[in-house]
């Protein structure tokens, strides 16, 4: 009896071990054929000889090296480091002020506003970005980076706020009334108790304010012409195709390159984010 | 302090900076004031950046071409007399409930076979599993490009070792619009995993343990206790993805740009080709805000499994 159990579940596993590895193919599929592309020899590339999924002629560095010294790559890097770096700071502070304010503080309007937020934050950049081309054309913000500290944001911003309200409302309420009696004011309280106990909340909230910017393509798409202001997303996806023969080599080096950052954010971070994500219940 | 107190003089003006200070304490310690303050930032966010270019959309959307004149409904009205409007609606209730109904599918028999599996591996097949997710969508789509790409490139490949005649997977209008759908379908299912996943953990195993003493069998167990369990988390994971996937723009700006023959513009790419690529503003913002009800709607509905879950 106990046996046969013993080999059901073995079987059982082997059933899902088998699922699984199905689902990995899939899912690792494309990342592992981007990254044997950008190592090929363009003769590899273009060689209809042999199988495709394995580097059989030698690998290269060719592409990468290309990346740097022949396109416009590192530019679109600054300017996408510089601009999630700082959309990453001002919506974390407006997030963390924002949260700290509607789960704490109880006036008027604050469940309205956190429903409010709520909304926004279902709001797709596909609603807004025609109004946004005309408001930022009036700032004369077109064709500058600047104009996406204005315009990730909200994308951010609701979403950070609704996570981090989460992470505050779990903070003990005995917490703050021995402060507020030692005699600190509220900003004091943020500060010295409420960021350094939600410490798990801010890693996510900033991890999905970098991700997010990072991979911000519809704006800068709609509002940024010039290579000089271009961000990595598109930059990689406009400029790097042109021409008539494909650089499959180039443009995957690229392309690969420019999703490592929040990879590896990720794969440091992971736990932070997974249980940002499932609890604030978020977009996908 | 102690230069400043041998003077009158300084020692008065000290003490009046302190009240003036203590008086702003008092009031960063007053909780209406500081609520307000506090939420200030965000307030101005919302109604500057979300509520106002809202309603100014609605108001673009009302303008002739060349934005001097209002002509009310007149661009709804040209839209829908127009076949390619039509084909775009089309084309993004199909995106939409198929990619969410996969997603949903896929995404819940990972998470049942994840939950099976020792603790220990759970955690590293999840992780691992996150990884479309965590690309940015652009540059992986621009990967599936590549995959796609008829002649030097994987699929194709694939499919003449099988036996099977090579597809122009881009070209063609129902294997283009099969394409845009798997990307979808490779990108959303972790996130849909790990809804589902954290849903399962949440439920209670004493459940499992009394149904399996009952005589209840795995797949009583699934229909009466984890469906039923998962309910409203299933649902919200739906709602949300339906937005997010409805108002998609990356996928097909990438893969296809709407082609062949606008076959894969969905409501995002299209109000781009119109109102950003062919300056047609009020037209563009006509488009986008064809949208807004189905939404509106969905939001709705989250809105209220949301709170309900919270209840």
């Amino acid at each position: 009896m106990i046996r046969s159990i013993k080999t059901r579940r073995q079987a059982v596993l082997v059933v899902c071990y088998g699922v699984i590895a199905v689902f990995m193919v899939f899912f690792l599929f494309p990342p592992y054929w981007m990254a044997l592309t950008s190592f090929k020899t363009n003769q590899e590339i273009e060689s209809l000889k042999g199988i495709p999924f394995l580097i059989q002629q030698g690998a290269t560095l060719k592409h990468y090296q290309d990346l740097f010294t022949k396109t416009d790559f590192l530019i679109y890097l600054k300017n996408t480091a510089i601009i999630t770096t700082l959309v990453t700071i001002l919506s974390l502070v407006i997030s963390v002020l924002a949260a700290y304010s509607l789960s704490r503080l109880g006036f008027i309007g604050a469940g309205i506003l956190g429903t409010g937020v709520f909304l926004t934050y279902l709001v797709p950049d596909t609603l807004l970005f025609i109004p946004f081309f005309k408001i930022i054309g009036w700032l004369g913000l077109l064709n500058s980076k600047w104009s996406l500290l204005l315009v990730f944001p909200t994308a951010i911003v609701p979403f950070c706020t609704w996570i981090l309200i989460g992470y505050f409302a779990s903070i003990p309420r005995e917490l703050d009334e021995a402060a507020l009696v030692d005699g600190a004011n509220h900003l004091q309280m943020l500060l010295r108790i409420f960021l350094p106990v939600a410490v798990p909340g801010l890693v996510a909230a900033t991890m999905f304010a970098f991700t997010i910017s990072w991979a911000g393509f519809l704006y800068p798409m709609a509002f940024i012409f010039s290579n000089e202001e271009q961000l990595l997303t598109v930059g990689t996806v406009t400029t790097l195709i042109k021409g008539d023969v494909y650089h499959w080599g180039g443009l995957m080096a690229g392309a690969l390159l420019a999703c490592l950052p929040p990879v590896l954010l990720y794969a440091f971070l992971m736990d932070y984010y997974i249980s940002g994500l499932t609890s604030g219940s978020t977009k996908a | 302090m102690t230069a400043l107190r041998q003077e009158p003089l300084a020692e008065e003006w000290a003490r009046q900076r302190a009240r003036r200070r203590s008086s702003v304490l008092a009031r960063l310690r007053s909780k209406p004031v500081a609520a307000f303050l506090m939420c200030l930032p965000l307030l101005v966010l919302i109604v500057g950046l979300i509520i106002y270019p809202f309603f100014y959309s609605i108001y673009l959307a009302m303008l002739n071409k060349r934005e001097t004149q209002v002509v009310w409904l007149d661009n709804f009205r040209f839209l829908f007399t127009m076949d390619t409007f039509w084909l775009v609606v089309r084309t993004s209730f199909l995106f939409t409930f198929t990619a969410v109904f996969f997603k949903a599918l896929l995404g819940f028999i990972l998470a049942l076979v994840i939950n099976t599996l020792p603790t220990r591996g759970q955690r590293v097949w999840r992780g691992v599993s996150l990884v479309p997710w965590v690309m940015p969508l652009a540059l992986s789509t621009l990967g599936w490009w590549w995959i796609f790409e008829p002649t030097h490139s994987a699929l194709n490949w694939i499919l003449v070792e099988l036996g099977f005649a090579p597809k122009s997977w881009l070209a063609d209008p129902f294997w283009a619009r099969f394409s845009i759908i798997l990307v979808n379908v490779w990108y959303g299912t972790p996130f849909f995993m790990i809804m589902y996943l954290a849903g399962l953990k949440s439920i209670p195993l004493e459940l499992f343990d009394s149904a399996s003493i009952d005589g209840a069998g795995p797949f009583q167990q699934l229909r009466f206790i984890t469906l039923p369990m998962l309910k409203n988390i299933i649902a919200i994971t739906m709602l949300f993805s339906t937005i997010v996937t409805f108002a998609n723009f990356d996928i097909v700006r990438v893969l296809t740009r709407g082609g062949p023959r606008n076959e894969t513009h969905l409501f995002g790419t299209f109000s781009f080709r119109l109102g950003i690529e062919s300056g047609d503003v009020p037209l563009g913002a006509a488009v986008a805000l064809v949208m807004f009800p189905i939404l509106a709607v969905s939001a709705f509905f989250i809105l209220r499994g949301v709170r309900r879950s919270v209840v």
